[in-house]
């Protein structure tokens, strides 16, 4: 038996130059700068401060996280309803639905953004359609809207599946249960089926908004170049400015702002549960 | 009432299909429109399909994609399975470890995973390109792996592989005789994940790539900057390919079954 317990040793070698250590080396580079000399840094919190003290960044940040709450609020209002008819359709249907869920999923998130850009373009396949029926054209490409849409159109999947999972783990026999004693459809729903699914609601959300918060080529593709998210000041930082201590610097606070609202999320979860229970 | 619930919820679910897949559709239909335009089909052509086959830089994408993907699913899938196993007969305390560490590239924003590679890199010194790509898949596929193999050994019965040995099996063949085989379904259903995840991969690729190594969503991303219908030609070919693997993964077993069952028959004719 002990034979085998070895073979996670070069795992843990792996893992720690591959995982721990880049994971260090932008803590490191966030809290220093250059020196004088090339091979000497002095810690500081200087990084922190100038992203803070500036209004332009704290812009950023602020339409950063408001596309991402509007990506996930939009999600769980299309998805929910999507897993629900997915999760109480004929048996026959059930696997297949989930298959065609999944499918997009599995293509090249690159991709399927760009074929975006051709649908929404001044010229595109919209407003092609709205000018034969005889509407103006409105601009849909390079603005806030497109940037969403591209969102929501990537992340989608992620709500449906996760909510879909919960909803199928359900014991079917509490519905019946809650008819004996006499609830209506509504109530059915509304006290049982969703406090129930509630846990994928929450994961799914974490799965939406991780992704949507720190995308940056969603907004650069479709929302243009002069459209900036925290991403792609991060992108920016990192691969033309060369500025590589703000850049992890700003990649932290990305970090931490995600820790937070996962912890904020799991507390919601929790409280709404025990209501649930109470109730 | 009834009625017009399922009515709903049909017309319900076309308009979602409809917003997942009319942008797919629109690429393959237009990679074969034989004018520029992106909005009027002009006429069937194969030219931007010649023209992709002519770009040397797709060409190229193309060929380290695929190549990335293999040798990242091959290497992961190997590291992660033995890795998995050891950790099966591991402490709590290194379990827990581990699985914490594995978490960090698949809980933290990519663009995370791709700085902390990149400035890790040029640390070393290591000159960007296939190799840094390779590892940084490498590193974070083989998670993923692991993610789908442990649930399978956590199932097996702890004292089989002793079983094997006490029947005079050494480690090696309780390994390859007996533990692989049971985990079997969980290593291709890991591979599956590692090859599409490191086929598909944007962000981590191109903050670690560098010196003319492109994967096809890098080409995308700088390529799209301008109307390049080839682009569409491309990104059919990357569809094809994705839903080709998925019918081989999905046929495979079916077709495995089939044959056994047939042998079945033969044995029982016998």
């Amino acid at each position: 038996m002990r034979h085998f317990r070895t073979m996670v040793f070069p795992y843990l070698v792996w893992i720690a130059i591959m995982i721990v250590l880049p994971m260090l080396l932008i803590v490191l580079y966030a809290f220093t700068v250059r020196g004088n000399d090339v091979t000497t840094f002095r810690f500081t919190l200087e990084n922190f401060a100038y992203f803070f003290s500036d209004a332009i960044f704290l812009d950023v940040l602020k339409r950063s996280l408001l596309i991402a709450l509007a990506t996930t609020a939009i999600c769980v209002v299309i998805g929910y309803p999507t897993a629900y008819f997915i999760a109480n359709a004929l048996p026959t249907w059930h696997m297949r639905l989930v298959l065609l869920v999944t499918l997009p999923t599995w293509i090249n998130m690159l991709v399927r953004t760009y074929a975006w850009m051709g649908i929404l373009q001044d010229n595109g396949l919209i407003n092609t359609f709205l000018e034969m029926i005889g509407l103006a054209p409105v601009k849909l490409l390079h603005t806030s809207f497109a940037v969403v849409l591209g969102m929501v159109y990537n992340f989608l999947p992620f709500m449906i599946l996760q909510i879909h999972t919960s909803l199928t783990k359900m014991d079917q026999s509490l519905l019946e249960a809650a008819s004996d004693l006499g609830a209506s459809n509504v109530q059915r729903f509304l006290r049982v089926t969703l406090p129930l699914s509630l846990p994928g609601v929450i994961s799914g959300i974490t799965l939406v908004f991780l992704p949507a918060v720190s995308s940056f080529f969603i907004p650069k593709l479709l929302g243009g170049g002069q459209y900036v998210l925290i991403g792609n000041v991060i992108e920016t930082q990192f691969l033309t400015s060369g500025n590589w201590n703000f850049g992890s610097a700003i990649s932290m606070i990305m970090a931490v702002i995600i820790m937070i609202s996962m912890y904020i999320t799991k507390k919601v979860d929790r409280n709404a549960s025990e209501g649930g229970g109470q109730g | 009432m009834k009625g017009r619930k399922k009515w709903l919820s049909k017309l319900w679910m076309g308009l979602i299909f409809l917003f997942f897949y009319a942008p797919i559709a629109y690429i393959v239909v237009f990679s074969f429109n034989s004018g520029r335009s992106l909005t009027r089909m002009d006429g069937f052509s194969l030219q931007w399909y010649e023209r992709m086959f002519s770009n040397g830089d797709m060409m190229d994408a193309m060929f380290y994609t695929i190549l990335v993907a293999v040798i990242a699913t091959v290497v992961s899938t190997i590291i992660g399975t033995v890795a998995a196993i050891g950790l099966s007969k591991s402490s709590r305390v290194l379990k827990t470890i581990v699985e914490r560490v594995n978490d960090l590239p698949i809980m933290n924003p990519e663009i995370v995973t791709a700085i902390g590679l990149l400035m890790f890199f040029s640390a070393l010194g290591v000159r960007k390109g296939l190799l840094t790509m390779i590892l940084a898949h490498v590193m974070f596929c083989t998670p993923y792996v692991m993610l789908s193999v442990s649930p399978k050994l956590r199932s097996l019965d702890p004292n089989l592989a002793d079983a094997c040995m006490d029947l005079g099996a050494t480690p090696w063949q309780a390994l390859t005789k007996v533990i692989v085989p049971q985990i079997m379904p969980g290593i291709v259903s890991g591979a599956l994940i590692a090859f599409t995840m490191s086929f598909d991969d944007f962000i981590i690729s191109y903050f670690v790539t560098g010196n003319g190594v492109s994967n096809i969503s890098i080409l995308v991303y700088t390529m799209s900057k301008r109307i390049n219908p080839s682009i569409n030609a491309l990104s059919t070919v990357v569809i094809l390919l994705i839903t080709v693997v998925l019918i081989l993964v999905n046929l495979i077993p079916a077709m495995k079954e089939r044959s056994e069952k047939k042998r079945e028959e033969r044995m029982e004719q016998v």
